[in-house]
């Protein structure tokens, strides 16, 4: 048993240690916002927030994030959130939208550490999300709509 | 034409054109006669009995008392926004207001056919094509009846009374469309439908809807197959052969089951299964087992035997495709001949959700919750396993994380591997199967490898005269059900598109088939995918050797595709064809017909000093007929772009010795953000039918790319992907 802190919440999961975080959240919490793409940290559909840090869940082993703050899609609320889920719907973003959970932790994550990314530090801070409907222009023009809404 | 005034019958024979639609369904009446599987033909709208609590006027469409209007979806959403397509077709007519408008898939049943196809399938491109009518006609009874129902309560002429925005009203008199639900259930379907005049449209045509998915997928509430979690769902996850054909020689279980949360591993021939009572855990428990292989039987070649393979082929004449004129003969007399041979590689959809489906098999019933892009296929396959008649295999269509194709397979691949694993297993719980990243990129059904070789010739004047297009690959139709679609040796999918639309006097186009053991299927845009590429890299070879400039050239070529030179245009003036770039920059055009529906693009690149390039804008211009949702086209045309241009940079599965080389995003790239070219969106306003929107996109983007490194280095790219510098 481990005693986890998801969305505000502590939550006891019937998990061992090296489970990836993605699969305790995924198959045990029953938050499926996350997704899994790679396991290899390649695509970035599995990002949540660890202490307000982007990560990519399906390499992180559940038993180190134990005692933090894991924020997942279905719980994330700041004020950055609100405007990039806005922005996201109002752009009408998703395609499929298996990859955009992802995409909206690591933008939300961005914005909240810089509130006007220019489109290079978009690039950088994106670069790790594969879309494969290739929603990019829309996810950068979500992204800069939020930063306005943002002020 | 005009749009409106069609009766059922005529659109749908002036829609059902040659396309793959109407081959694949003239052909699958043979498999359904032979498979003795037949559903009932589609009886399209008709009335299904009343519900007490809601008001059903048919199969599409739902009013309940709490004023929720629910559109049943007969496609799958796979990203190509067709739950938003379908409601807004049924929404216009009925006059809902947008915000009380849900969707939810249709269950798999003959009253859910694609009209094009006597099947319940999503591909094609056909969606909105064969729905347009059917869906207005939908939204137009249900609104008759509720208006019938305001009259009789109001006493009060139908023709006094007016819908707008889910309320019905007559001078004093108003009531939502819920108010009025129970009692339109009364009213007797109408005889005569009347659709509105384009001019009447409030949401056809125009940019102001949201998608309907687009809050459940920006708050992590969209359901897929993956987030299902049934009462006792057991989890499986599965060891595929390390070759394509071999099989289970002998397997040592003993460390799987070891592992906490195993509980049971099922041999099922061609791969073994581990059941668990999570994902991770069974992952565990499949990377603990130790399997024997028999690869006596499996396929074993390299991608560069292959390569050697396709090129003898290439020598010898093929199976005819086309033959205009004499080809042979004009290029004996051109004043100028060009040949190049071009190859294309595997691809694999690698959709962001790797396959996977959820199968219980219980007291003799089966029932499946899947992406399905193809349920009345899947029924047939999963009902021949079983033993079940097929109308009784249930199937609940669920989103999908991406497609492009994969989940519309013709042998039902992973769907039968879910059932096969249930079947052994005997427990009559539900089975999710998940595949990793590494088994979807490994399990095949990829784009087939291609390899054509090209022939033309010019006149004096720089005029082509003669084409010749050797087209060399395997079928994606032979051994499936839908292998009647090949006839005399030609599998229509393998060449479509070859030689383009462009007027030349003397064509032939010829088909080498192969067999390997390589498993095939249609990968966004099927065969355009490659004859788009080899058509329009070869053109713009050849008015650079006339001497003329490629778009000219193309436009003297299609004088007779009013369709085809309206985009090729649009696309060149928005773009600034002809004006000059700075630097080491350059433009390609090219353009396509795919699916009916009309695409030019035009790419900018700008090479580096090292070779290196970015793709920096793309102009497109498409002509799909009536655009029923300007922002889904505008969304499908730039991810058709990024989707093929991800494929043109770096998409490639090979082979070693029969081993699939790539495994997951690391060596099998896709496009990211930082590569995403600028891309602008022309729409042709058009009062033609509605076509396709999800495959046309792809085509046009790699060759248009080609051509504008070509235009930058004066060198020439016959093989996908292309080189990384240049």
């Amino acid at each position: 048993m481990l005693t986890l802190n998801i969305n505000g919440a502590s939550k006891e999961l019937d998990v061992t240690p090296d489970m990836p975080l993605l699969w305790a959240l995924r198959d045990h919490a029953l938050l499926t916002g996350t997704k899994y793409g790679c396991g290899m940290a390649q695509c970035g559909a599995c990002t949540v927030h660890v202490d307000g840090q982007p990560i990519r869940s399906c390499i992180t082993p559940v038993g180190s994030v134990a005692g933090k703050a894991i924020t997942t899609i279905e719980g994330v609320q700041s004020t950055a959130a609100k405007a990039v889920q806005d922005a996201w719907q109002t752009l009408n973003v998703p395609q499929c939208g298996y990859c955009q959970s992802g995409q909206i932790m690591s933008a939300v994550a961005l914005l909240e550490k810089n509130p006007k990314p220019t489109d290079v530090d978009i690039d950088q801070a994106m670069g790790g999300n594969i879309c494969r409907c290739a929603t990019y222009p829309r996810i950068r023009a979500a992204i800069h709509q939020a930063a306005k809404t943002l002020g | 034409m005009s749009i409106i005034n069609l009766s059922r019958r005529e659109w749908l024979k002036s829609s059902a054109v040659a396309g793959a639609g109407l081959t694949l369904g003239v052909y699958f009446n043979q498999a359904l006669a032979e498979g003795a599987a037949a559903t009932p033909a589609a009886a399209p709208a008709d009335a299904a009995p009343a519900a007490a609590a809601a008001f059903e006027p048919n199969a599409f469409v739902r009013i309940a008392p709490d004023n929720t209007v629910t559109i049943i979806s007969k496609h799958l959403e796979m990203g190509q926004g067709v739950h938003t397509g379908l409601a807004t077709l049924i929404a216009d007519e009925l006059d809902a207001d947008w915000a009380q408008v849900k969707v939810e898939d249709a269950p798999a049943d003959s009253r859910y056919n694609n009209l094009f196809m006597p099947m319940q399938l999503t591909g094609g491109s056909t969606s909105i094509a064969n729905s347009f009518m059917q869906m207005r006609e939908a939204g137009a009874a249900a609104k008759a009846m509720l208006v019938g129902a305001a009259a009789v309560l109001w006493s009060v002429p139908v023709g006094e009374i007016k819908v707008e925005k889910g309320v019905v009203s007559h001078a004093d008199h108003q009531a939502t469309f819920g108010e009025l639900a129970n009692l339109a259930a009364q009213q007797p379907a109408p005889k005569d439908i009347k659709l509105k005049t384009p001019d009447q449209f409030i949401y056809i045509g125009k940019n102001n809807l949201r998608r309907v998915d687009a809050l459940a997928k920006t708050n992590g509430t969209a359901q897929y197959t993956q987030d299902l979690h049934l009462p006792n769902m057991l989890v499986a996850v599965v060891a595929h052969a390390p070759t394509f054909g071999a099989v289970v020689k002998n397997v040592d279980v003993s460390a799987a089951t070891a592992i906490k949360g195993v509980v049971e591993v099922i041999n099922i021939v061609n791969a073994v299964a581990v059941l668990a009572n999570d994902f991770w855990s069974a992952k565990q428990g499949r990377d603990a087992l130790k399997i024997e292989w028999d690869e006596s039987k499996s396929f074993k070649l390299s991608s560069a035997d292959q390569l050697k393979l396709y090129q003898e082929l290439a020598s010898k004449k093929g199976a005819v495709a086309k033959q205009t004129g004499n080809a042979e003969q004009a290029l004996s007399q051109a004043a100028q001949v060009l040949t190049a041979a071009y190859e294309f590689p595997y691809l694999a959809h690698a959709a962001m959700e790797p396959m996977n489906s959820v199968v219980q098999l219980k007291n003799g019933t089966c029932e499946i919750w899947n992406g399905d892009q193809a349920q009345t296929i899947d029924q047939i396959m999963v009902g021949k396993l079983l033993g079940i008649d097929p109308k009784n295999i249930k199937i609940n269509t669920l989103l999908a994380g991406g497609s492009f194709g994969r989940r519309g397979n013709t042998n039902s691949d992973y769907i039968l591997e879910a059932v096969r694993i249930a079947q052994i297993s005997k427990r009559e719980v539900p089975i999710k199967l998940v595949w990793t990243r590494e088994d979807d990129m490994r399990a095949g059904y990829y784009r087939p490898y291609f390899y054509h070789v090209l022939k033309a010739g010019l006149d004096k004047d720089g005029q082509l005269i003669a084409w010749q297009q050797r087209v060399i690959g395997q079928s994606i139709v032979a051994n499936t059900m839908l292998a009647g679609m090949a006839q005399n040796g030609i599998d229509p999918t393998s060449v479509e598109g070859s030689g383009g639309g462009y007027a030349i006097p003397n064509i032939d186009i010829e088909l080498h088939t192969t067999e390997l053991g390589v498993p095939v299927q249609w990968w966004r845009s099927v065969g355009h995918t490659h004859t788009g590429y080899a058509t329009e890299v070869f053109i713009d070879e050849l008015a650079v050797a006339a001497k003329q400039d490629p778009y000219q050239f193309r436009a003297n070529l299609l004088a007779n595709q009013p369709r085809l030179l309206g985009v090729l245009k649009l696309a060149a003036e928005k773009a600034g064809w002809g004006t000059p770039l700075e630097g080491k920059r350059g433009r390609g055009i090219a353009v396509v017909e795919s699916f009916n529906s009309y695409v030019a693009e035009v790419a900018e690149v700008t090479v580096r000093d090292d070779g290196t390039y970015t793709v920096d804008r793309v102009v497109v211009a498409v002509d799909c007929g009536w655009a029923i949702n300007p922002d889904v086209v505008y969304a499908q045309m730039s991810g058709g772009v990024g989707f093929g241009l991800s494929a043109a940079l770096s998409g490639k599965i090979t082979l070693k010795e029969g081993k699939v080389e790539q495994s997951n995003f690391h060596d099998y790239t896709i496009l990211r953000i930082n590569q995403m070219p600028k891309v602008e969106v022309h729409i042709v306003q058009s009062a033609e039918k509605p076509t396709g929107v999800g495959e046309p996109g792809v085509p046009p983007i790699a060759p248009a790319v080609a051509n504008a490194l070509s235009a930058v280095t004066g060198k020439r790219y016959y093989t996908l992907p292309l080189p990384n510098q240049v």
